[in-house]
């Protein structure tokens, strides 16, 4: 009897296995329906199976990565190799098309993942769970969350999934559920919360709970203040930061030397152009995983290159029309415009792509929804290595002593032994490869277009005379303090009416102050 | 002295020439004009388009020419200098007496060259989507009004399938086409019963790229808890660092999707296209569309520009839908006298190169099919939905109070493009 039992589970068992199966590979197949109504329920279908292998395939399916082939076969791709989705074999991928998918569906895989993944042995992958339930809330998901709660025994994931439950459970029909997570997120700092919490304030029938929660908003909006009078500062810092860097070639070259260079917005969009080459150089030649490298090898080659222009342009242009500062403003704009068409007639008139690596793309989620892009934190400290390394070399190099010699008093120099001619020379060169290098910064946050270089030199020139023309710490705080100005001014005026305000104040400063921020102060200023 | 005889002698002989090369010209040419700039702000999106109307030329030219005479275009550059573009527009009807003219891009340079073409009696082509709150006698506007792409892609967002938006951030760029088309569309949102303090409007100078507080703005606005989306009216390369800055803030397409009214396949071609995944746009065409007729022009113009990369675009078929017409118009009419080709317009019927056929209206807009396009990793549109017919343009946007009373109809009794009633009494 007992053997006869046994034998009955056993082919329970053996029946249950393949019907299983096919059931999973079924579900599988489904995906690849003709329309995105089909396809989510196939996606919701296979996620009710409860299967572990789903949640790959579903993660799959959202990233794009899921292809049909010609005869029906399901195959994922990982990597850049390619397997069946069902029986996880190697599969080819010559006939496959990838299974599209539209924003609904992939909110419905997110969704799924989520619930899928909490169950997960991978801490990882359970904590990106909870992740996604409290992206994608749905009603079914709060049982779920509190049974994955019961077992969960990391404290990090466990303190996820408790804000996910408190999350689910605001739309709780118990008012004491209700009351306890608003207590579990009164803590939080997350607009998404307050922005629950507040939608709560207006459906609530509960007079102890509204209560609740009307604290709780209370506390969240006090601390999101903070939040956003520091993400005003950081990002008035890495727009000063990046007016700084268009502004510190020209500092040098109108600061230092007293020469209008209409075409030093040129400078920064061949240096642009210049990463885009080494970008392509890079691609060609490098596997993938290296491309990323091009960035910091575009930096001296866009130096090296615009040094050389910069210096080519001195030479046969700028030398002969010194003391003549129209003159030189009409030969430098004309320069400009035909460099302009010169990239124009080489590289095409529309907007090359110039790829941020992968180290520089996304950001930290500090608190409140505030993100620290990585693109931006990076260029404020190549700025800033920017203006120090420039400092360095005026302040200790034998260079920058006769420069400073040259702009203070060229006869004298000129008696002292200095070849004020090559000095002169080698100054506009270091304007120019200082630009060219602002250039492959700005590359990675604006276009690559001919007309880049338009887009910076008002706002250069402004920085400079702001700040004080020929001081290097002058620019830096006209830089910095426009851009503070002109991010606090942003939120209530609007970005149109904000720079306009920036202008009329600083037409005002300059009334009262001629000489910018800080005024060089010696004999030579003023011949 | 020998010297200055012989060039004398030779210049007489030249000018008497003149007249008579032009005359003989003028007798089996037909000239079109092409008013695109080729250089400043623009040139990246209008070179395209001259490019396009000299393969249309060149392919006419090919097959026999219009009324047995050759055509042949004549190209200005109004370089991105908007009252250039009346006096080129000035140049090429008074001296080069063409035709027709096809060109402009912005809305600025189409109101700049409008009073020349009504001057001259002129006919221009215009291939753009735009504001619409205008229909000109001597324009024909082939491109969509802001019923045939911002409405519809607001109901599509509004739908199951968009994701039940009800929370509107309306970005735009400073000028006239964003301007009036979020006008439009807010008063649209609000007769759908959408609350004034979740609609969100921003405007943005021309190439502006420090989007920080802006994005992050929308990231505050998106967290009330109601499904927010941005449509964005932002032009040109605005939209590279706008992008990237929605990329690098982590906000993902099925969370806060954005659909743009002016980006396309050649605006993507400049961008990393890896985190605009799903954000949406909405046209008339996509280079995605599978059907003979855009298979063959893709094919036409790969091959014509010599260039296997390049990609084509929603402008583009407007230009190729605007030169079809206007051929058929001439030969229907027998002349290109401009008054005989404008009665012949009207009811011209192109194959649209996405299937269907595009039809012109008496109110000199087109009738034609409305898609919506997820962005793909490859900078390529999958169409999401498609207008079921052909949506006939409104000239006037019956959303706005002061425009729903007038109508375009430049036939007989109304013969007029802003008029609250006919001209003629029946």
């Amino acid at each position: 009897m007992k053997a006869f039992r046994l034998l009955l589970v056993l082919l329970a068992l053996l029946a249950w296995a393949p019907a299983h199966a096919d059931e999973f590979s079924d579900a599988v197949r489904a995906l690849n329906a003709d329309n995105f109504a089909d396809k989510i329920a196939a996606a919701e279908a296979l996620s009710a199976l409860g299967d572990g292998r789903a949640a790959v395939i579903l993660e799959a399916l959202a990233d794009g990565r899921l292809h049909a082939a010609g005869d029906g076969t399901i195959v994922m791709e990982q990597g850049g190799a390619y397997r069946d989705a069902i029986t996880q074999a190697a599969a080819s991928s010559a006939d496959a098309s990838p299974i599209t998918v539209n924003n609904r569906l992939r909110g419905v895989l997110r969704g799924a993942v989520g619930r899928l993944g909490l169950f997960s042995p991978d801490p990882e992958l359970r904590k990106r769970a909870a992740e996604s339930v409290i992206a994608s809330p749905t009603p079914e998901s709060a049982a779920m969350v509190r049974r994955a709660l019961e077992t969960e025994t990391l404290p990090e994931v466990k303190r996820m999934l408790s804000l996910a439950l408190a999350n689910l459970d605001l739309a709780d029909a118990d008012p004491e559920r209700r009351k306890a997570a608003i207590q579990a997120l009164r803590d939080s700092s997350d607009p998404m919360v307050r922005g629950q919490l507040q939608h709560m304030l207006e459906t609530e029938s509960d007079p102890e709970v509204k209560a609740a929660a009307d604290k709780a908003v209370g506390a969240i909006n006090s601390r999101l203040v903070w939040v956003s009078v520091g993400a005003n500062i950081f990002q008035g810092l890495s727009l000063g930061s990046v007016l700084l860097l268009a502004a510190i070639g020209l500092a040098v070259t109108f600061g230092v030397m007293g020469v209008i260079n209409m075409a030093h917005g040129e400078m920064i969009m061949l240096g642009a152009y210049t990463a885009f080459v080494v970008q392509e150089v890079f691609r060609a030649t490098l596997p993938p995983e290296y491309v990323g490298l091009y960035l910091p090898v575009a930096v001296p080659v866009a130096f090296v290159v615009t040094f050389v222009i910069g210096v080519g342009l001195e030479r046969t242009v700028i030398r002969f029309l010194y003391g003549r500062p129209l003159e030189t403003m009409l030969a430098t704009w004309g320069i400009s415009l035909m460099l302009q068409q010169l990239v124009r007639s080489i590289f095409g008139a529309s907007n090359r792509e110039v790829a941020n690596p992968a180290w520089m793309t996304g950001g930290i989620d500090l608190i409140g929804g505030f993100t620290l892009t990585y693109n931006r934190v990076i260029i404020i400290g190549f700025c800033l290595a920017v203006l120090l390394a420039l400092a360095a070399l005026l302040r200790w190099s034998s260079f920058g002593l006769h420069m400073r010699a040259v702009t203070q008093n060229r006869p004298m120099a000129a008696a002292m032994g200095i070849p004020t001619g090559r000095i002169d020379a080698a100054t506009f060169g270091l304007g120019s490869g200082i630009a060219g290098m602002a250039g492959v910064a700005l590359s990675q946050i604006g276009n690559v277009s001919p007309n880049l270089g338009q887009g910076y030199i008002v706002d250069s020139f402004m920085v400079v005379v702001f700040g004080g023309v020929g001081s290097l710490w002058g620019t830096l705080l006209g830089a910095l303090s426009l851009g503070l100005v002109n991010k606090v001014l942003e939120p209530y005026a609007g970005a149109m009416l904000g720079k306009i305000l920036v202008l009329v104040v600083i037409i005002l400063f300059i009334q009262k102050r001629p000489r910018g921020l800080f005024a060089l102060k010696g004999r030579s200023v003023e011949s | 002295m020998k010297f200055v005889r012989a060039l004398g002698a030779g210049l007489l002989a030249a000018a008497s020439l003149l007249p008579f090369t032009a005359a003989n010209a003028a007798d089996d040419t037909i000239k079109v004009g092409v008013l695109h700039s080729l250089s400043g702000t623009m040139a990246i999106s209008e070179t395209t388009l001259k490019d396009t109307v000299l393969m249309m030329v060149d392919d006419i030219n090919k097959h026999g020419g219009l009324l047995g005479k050759k055509v042949e275009a004549v190209v200005v550059d109004p370089a991105s200098n908007w009252p250039l573009f009346a006096e080129k527009a000035r140049e090429l009807l008074e001296k080069e007496k063409v035709a027709a003219v096809f060109g402009c891009w912005t809305s600025v340079s189409r109101k700049s060259v409008l009073p020349v073409f009504e001057q001259l009696n002129g006919l221009l082509f215009y291939p753009v989507q735009y504001e619409g709150e205008e229909s000109s006698r001597n324009v024909f506007y082939t491109g969509a009004a802001p019923n045939q792409q911002a409405i519809p892609a607001v109901d599509y967002l509004m739908s199951k399938d968009g994701g039940e938006v009800k929370r509107w951030v309306l970005a735009g760029t400073d000028y006239v086409y964003p301007r009036t088309t979020n006008k439009i569309l807010e008063a649209y949102l609000k007769s759908k019963g959408v609350k004034a303090e979740d609609i969100m409007i921003n405007y943005t100078p021309f190439g502006h790229n420090d989007w920080q507080t802006i994005v992050a703005d929308i990231k505050k606005f998106g967290a009330a808890g109601k499904k927010t989306a941005v449509v964005s009216t932002i032009n040109g390369d605005a939209n590279v660092p706008f992008y990237k800055e929605l990329a690098n803030q982590g906000i993902k397409a099925d969370q806060i999707p954005v659909v743009a009214f002016s980006v396309g396949e050649e605006e993507l071609a400049g961008i990393d296209t890896k985190n605009l995944v799903g954000h949406l746009a909405a046209w008339n065409y996509f280079q995605s569309v599978k059907a003979p007729e855009n298979d063959a022009f893709i094919a036409q113009w790969k091959t014509f520009i010599k260039n296997p990369k390049r990609v084509t675009n929603d402008p583009m078929e407007a230009t190729y839908i605007g030169f079809k017409m206007w051929t058929q118009a001439v030969q229907q009419a027998g002349t290109t006298n401009v008054d005989a080709v404008r009665q012949a317009m009207y009811g011209q019927k192109v194959k649209n190169l996405t299937g269907g056929t595009a039809v012109m209206n008496t109110n000199h807009h087109l009738s034609k099919p409305v898609l919506i396009g997820e962005i793909q990793a490859n900078g390529q549109m999958q169409t999401v939905w498609k207008s079921k017919d052909v949506i006939k343009a409104d000239a006037w946007s019956p959303y706005i109070p002061e425009s729903a009373k007038l109508k375009a109809d430049w036939t007989y009794p109304w013969v007029c493009g802003n008029c609250a009633e006919p001209k003629f009494k029946m």
